[in-house]
Parts: structure tokens; C-alpha cells; sequence
């Protein structure tokens, strides 16, 4: 779908990738998090290191809160930091069946997550959807503050402004000529 | 040049399509040749009457069914190592070959043992691997159509030729056990191909050539189709990605 | 992996996780029976060992597409493919989570129902012992199954059969244990084979199921 894409991330830098849908920005960020085989290039750094959200949550409904966060600490062997209820405006919520909460409550802890894992590089694919303004203002907040302001690094895929000042890149310029995207479908043109 | 060089489907297709028709042909002469020879020049065995016969159909289905399933097993590891695309789609194309061979294999037997044993079925481990092997193509062939993705279904449909030609193993050396812990030793099998003598075993020896040569054929024809079939679907795929979708 | 199995556990016992359910189809199938071949004690007696293997198959595959489904729908499977979690380990706790919900539960309840069916006592430590040596190798082979068949549509009937045919060398050699050991036989051998199916299952199934996960993720 995407050809020539190359970029390279030190710690506690971000990048914004930019695309109309269907481009292949959510394709891009399931290679780099090897969920799926790239056609040709290399990917370094990430594996091991990296946490990837994708669009959804994978919330369950029957877990609370509390049980959800506690699951993902113990599964990437970290500690649930306590701060965490508080970062995400969920600490009223946090006995709650996950299954109650609204849609942006829902994000709002599949979001969390990310604060948990205690990954240094994380993928982002629409991080943002079914947020309200103040709660996008908060998940800035703590990209900016507790993990690029900590050395992390951040690959996020959005159509909004994060008010992060982050570098973007734009992949229009490197989607594939239409003949080069057959995939397998090659060995048989 | 190596043998590699096949797997391209262009090449494999331009190759193999010519050869299908003289096939086809040759294995119905050698058909012909060995069924007639088979049910009308061979003398009536005095144990079994002119039943007998019927294993010029039954021994060579049987053979094919096992072995159909053995190149759906090297083709789904060629496919799994190599990724070669023809690989997968012989495999895929093997498979009701094979399904039918199997399904003669025991109507034959059925109508066999009537006269032979007084009844259309036996729970015989033999007959029982057949039907286990015959289940074991459904599941196969149930799952390439299932899955959309082409290379998904290949993949997945390799994996489960893999386990299943463990468990068809296991269920062949299960299915023997248990009809033992049944009826302690009194089995209904009958021995065949050592109790045969020439004459029978010669016209027997021209069916199975004619069923080897008539699942190549048939592979082969299917191959073809599978490529032809895959190669329109990318055609499409192409042409709705470079917006030039005719009608 | 504990934690994993530790949510799959809390999950099925909780509202709408579907645990039980496979339980209370074992005891339908077990009560039906003899509805079927009548209430005979001699007959039933001799089909119990059958009777009790089939039906716990059939309970164990009624919760094969639970497996993966869920965490195929609500995303969960690619985050936790991202977790440091090797593949072969999630299939491997998945497997057993499917165990501990389903199959120790058959286990369990399988020398109630043999007194339904006149099982002679004699065969009730035998029942069990097949039982609970076979059933986790149901368990790995259907999640093998499930793996192969996530995200398909109608794929709970594909399921089953792809994996019935799979099931067949553990039913025979789990049911001729219990029988022999109805009969007063001696039923080491099944067992040991039974045993040596169920190892085999627990080395390798976890690598078949781990590579049709990592392409039914792609």
C-alpha cells in the first residue's frame, strides 16, 4: 500500500503520520508492530519494545476498571502505577464493569492501558476517537509529559491536532502506484 | 534450470495445460484396457465368485485416496517453506479428487462386502480409516472455502493438512486397536494383494496405473483452473485499484 | 500466562461468560439417552463408557468458538499478539482456561451421571481417570481448531467439523479404557496410549495454533 516510508525516532521524539483513510497509515503501524510481515525494508528497534493500540479496546465488559488496568500490568509483567485512575479521569470509575462505561469512558481506558504496559515505543492508531476536547486535552498531556517528556517515543496515526508540536509525515507522496500494490495477487498478472 | 522454475503459474499453466487432453486420453485406453481385461479375461476366483471383481475399481480408488492425500501433504509443505502459489493451489485442487477416490474407495467396499460378508458395513478398522480419512477431506476442503483471503486459506488449510495427516496416523493405528479390543482377533479384512494370483494381478496393476494417470489428469486440470480462476480474481483486483472497472 | 488465565477464568465464571453451559449439555445428552434405548440396566450399563465419552466431547466442542470469538471481536487479540507474551504460551493458556472451564467440570460431574447409566462401580475410577487424562487434549486440539477458524463466518460449524475427525484417536482410546475397565480388563494400555496423545497434544498442537493465529491476525 505505502512504498518508500522511512523514518527514525530517537527517544522522547514523536511522529504524527498524516493520510486520508485507506491509505495504509493503519497497515503501517501493524508492521511496525509485527503483526503483520512488511513487503520489503526493515523495521528496527520496535519488536520487544513497542505497545500497540489498535482503533479498538479490547475491552471486557465483565472486568471492571481496576481488573482491566490490573490485567495488562500483570500479562507486561509492571506495576500498576497508581496515578494512572488519575491520568485518565477514571478513578470514580474504577469498580465499574467495564461493559457500563460510555464510549469515551471506554477509550479513556483502552487508552490507559498505554500508561500500564510501560513500553517505550508506542504505536498509535487513532488514539483520539470518541473523545471530548478535554479528554483529548488530557491524553496530550500525558504523551507529552509522562512518556515523550520521559524518553519515550510515539508513532501516532490521527486526523486531529494534538497540541503536541509533533513532526508530521505526510504519506501521500509514498503510496504505491496502483500496479505495485497486487501483493500476491503478482504472481499471477 | 531448476524444477523451481514451474512454480510460476504462468509457466506451470503453459507447461502442464497441453498435457491434460493426451491425460485424459491415455488413461481412459489404460482404463479401458485393464477393466475389461479385469472383469471379462480373468477366471472366477473360487472363494469370493465373480465379486471379486469389483477390486479393479476398489484397490486402485483406495490406493489414490491415500495418495492424493500425500501430495496434498508435500504441497502444503512446499507451499509453508517455498510459498510457491501453484503449490497451494494443487493441494486445494487435489483435495475433492482425493474425497471421491475416497468416496469409491468405500461404495465400492459397501457393495463388495454385501456379497462377501452379508452386509453393506462393517466397523472394520480399514473401512473405518476411510471414513475417518474421508471426514478429514470435508473438514479440508470446507475450510479453503471458508476463508476469503487466498493466501490466509492457504496457509491455514497447510497447517491443518499438517495436524491432520498426524491424527489420520493416529486415528489409522486407534481404529486398529479398537476393533481388536472388539472382536479378538476375528477381523473381516481380507488380505488382499498377498492372497492375489498373476492373473489378477496384472489387469490389477493396469487399473492402478489407469487411476494414478487419471489423478494426474484430473489434479493437473484442476491446477490449471485454480491458476486461471485466481489469475481473473487478481485481474479484478487490479482493475478496481487503477479505476479501470469495465463491465 | 497466569495472567491471562486468570482473566479467561474470571471472564467465563462471571455474568454471560457461558461457564456451566457445557455441564448442563453433558447432563442433557447423559438424560436423554436413555430415553432413546430405554431404561434397560443392563444396556445402559454396557453403553455407559461410550455414552459418557461421546457426550463429554460433544460438551467440550460446544465451547470451542468461545476460544478466540470474543477477544476477536473487541480487538483484543492483536493487542494481546503484542504482549510479551509468546504466541505458543497464549495458546497454551487459552487451551487450558478452556480445561479448567469446561473439561475438569466433565470430569467432575462424569461419576454423577454414570449412576444414571448403571455404571458399575468398578469402572468409575477408570471413567475418571480417562477423563481427565483425555479431556485436556480435547481442549488443545479444539483450540487449535478455534485458531484456525477465527473470524469466520458460520465458523462454529466449520469447527466442529474440522475438529470431530481430530477428536477421533482420543475417543477411541479413552472410551476403550473406560469400557475395559466396566468390564473388569485391564485398561493400562488406552490409558497409556491416551496419555502418550495427550503429551503429544500439549508439545506440539500449541505450535500449530500459534501459527494459524499469527495468520489470521495478518
Amino acid at each position: 500500500m505505502l512504498t518508500g516510508v522511512s523514518f527514525r525516532l530517537s527517544p522522547g521524539q514523536g511522529l504524527v503520520l498524516r493520510g486520508a483513510n485507506g491509505l495504509g497509515k493503519t497497515t503501517l503501524l501493524r508492521t511496525i508492530a509485527g503483526l503483520q510481515p512488511a513487503l520489503s525494508g526493515r523495521i528496527e528497534g520496535a519488536g520487544e519494545r513497542a505497545g500497540y493500540a489498535s482503533h479498538a479496546d479490547g475491552i471486557k465488559p465483565a472486568l471492571t476498571v481496576a481488573e482491566t488496568l490490573r490485567f495488562w500490568a500483570d500479562l507486561y509483567r509492571t506495576d500498576l502505577p497508581e496515578d494512572v485512575f488519575e491520568l485518565f479521569d477514571l478513578a470514580d470509575l474504577r469498580d465499574r464493569p467495564a461493559g457500563t462505561l460510555s464510549a469515551g469512558q471506554g477509550r479513556r481506558l483502552g487508552l490507559a492501558r498505554l500508561a500500564v504496559i510501560g513500553r517505550e515505543v508506542l504505536l498509535l492508531d487513532e488514539p483520539t476517537v470518541s473523545l471530548d476536547a478535554f479528554s483529548v486535552k488530557r491524553f496530550a498531556t500525558f504523551l507529552r509529559e509522562h512518556h515523550l517528556g520521559r524518553g519515550g517515543i510515539a508513532v501516532i496515526a490521527t486526523h486531529i491536532d494534538l497540541g503536541l508540536d509533533l513532526p508530521e509525515l505526510e504519506l501521500e507522496p509514498h503510496r504505491a502506484a496502483p500496479e505495485a500494490q497486487g501483493g500476491s495477487d503478482e504472481a499471477f498478472l | 534450470m531448476s524444477i523451481w522454475s514451474y512454480a510460476n503459474p504462468r509457466k506451470f499453466l503453459d507447461t502442464t495445460a497441453p498435457w491434460v487432453p493426451w491425460l485424459m486420453w491415455l488413461s481412459a485406453l489404460v482404463l479401458a484396457v485393464g477393466l475389461v481385461w479385469g472383469f471379462f479375461f480373468t477366471p472366477e476366483a473360487e472363494r469370493f465368485g465373480s465379486s471379486v471383481k469389483i477390486i479393479y475399481l476398489h484397490v486402485p480408488s483406495a490406493l489414490m485416496a491415500i495418495n492424493a492425500w500425500l501430495m496434498m501433504l508435500v504441497a502444503s509443505l512446499i507451499w509453508l517453506i517455498r510459498r510457491h502459489h501453484v503449490s497451494a493451489l494443487a493441494a486445494r485442487a487435489a483435495a475433492p479428487v482425493g474425497m471421491v477416490m475416497t468416496l469409491i474407495a468405500l461404495i465400492t467396499g459397501a457393495i463388495w462386502g454385501q456379497p462377501m460378508w452379508g452386509t453393506w458395513w462393517a466397523w472394520d478398522p480399514r473401512l473405518t480409516s476411510f471414513l475417518i480419512l474421508f471426514l478429514f477431506y470435508l473438514g479440508y476442503i470446507a475450510l479453503w472455502a471458508a476463508i476469503p483471503d487466498p493466501d490466509g486459506a492457504a496457509d491455514l488449510t497447510s497447517v491443518l493438512c499438517l495436524v491432520g495427516s498426524v491424527f489420520a496416523i493416529l486415528s489409522r493405528y486407534a481404529v486398529n486397536f479398537w476393533n481388536q479390543g472388539l472382536h479378538q482377533g476375528a477381523s473381516l479384512s481380507l488380505d488382499k494383494q498377498e492372497n492375489v494370483a498373476d492373473v489378477f494381478w496384472i489387469p490389477l496393476l493396469v487399473c492402478m496405473a489407469g487411476f494414478v494417470l487419471l489423478f494426474l489428469a484430473l489434479v493437473l486440470l484442476r491446477t490449471g483452473t485454480e491458476i486461471r480462476a485466481r489469475r481473473i480474481e487478481a485481474l479484478r483486483n487490479r482493475a478496481r485499484r487503477t479505476g479501470a472497472v469495465r463491465a | 500466562m497466569k495472567a491471562l488465565l486468570g482473566r479467561d477464568l474470571r471472564l467465563a465464571v462471571r455474568a454471560g461468560g457461558g461457564f456451566g453451559l457445557g455441564l448442563a449439555f453433558f447432563l442433557i445428552v447423559v438424560v436423554l439417552v436413555p430415553f432413546g434405548v430405554g431404561p434397560e440396566a443392563a444396556i445402559l450399563a454396557r453403553i455407559a463408557p461410550g455414552i459418557l465419552w461421546v457426550a463429554a466431547l460433544l460438551a467440550a466442542l460446544l465451547s470451542l468458538d468461545r476460544i478466540f470469538a470474543l477477544d476477536h471481536e473487541d480487538g483484543s487479540l492483536p493487542l494481546l499478539a503484542t504482549a510479551p507474551l509468546p504466541m505458543e504460551m497464549l495458546a497454551l493458556a487459552k487451551a487450558l482456561a478452556h480445561w479448567i472451564t469446561t473439561g475438569l467440570p466433565l470430569v467432575v460431574a462424569a461419576p454423577v451421571l454414570g449412576v444414571l447409566l448403571h455404571l458399575p462401580g468398578q469402572a468409575m475410577p477408570w471413567l475418571l481417570l480417562s477423563l481427565a487424562i483425555g479431556t485436556p487434549a480435547l481442549s488443545l486440539i479444539g483450540t487449535f481448531g478455534a485458531a484456525l477458524t477465527v473470524g469466520l463466518r458460520r465458523g462454529g460449524l466449520l469447527l466442529s467439523l474440522i475438529v470431530l475427525p481430530l477428536y477421533v484417536p482420543v475417543l477411541i482410546f479413552g472410551a476403550e479404557a473406560a469400557r475395559r475397565g466396566a468390564e473388569g480388563l485391564p485398561a493400562t494400555t488406552p490409558l497409556l496410549l491416551l496419555a502418550g496423545i495427550g503429551l503429544g497434544c500439549v508439545a506440539l498442537l500449541p505450535f500449530a495454533t500459534a501459527a494459524a493465529l499469527r495468520v489470521t491476525l495478518r
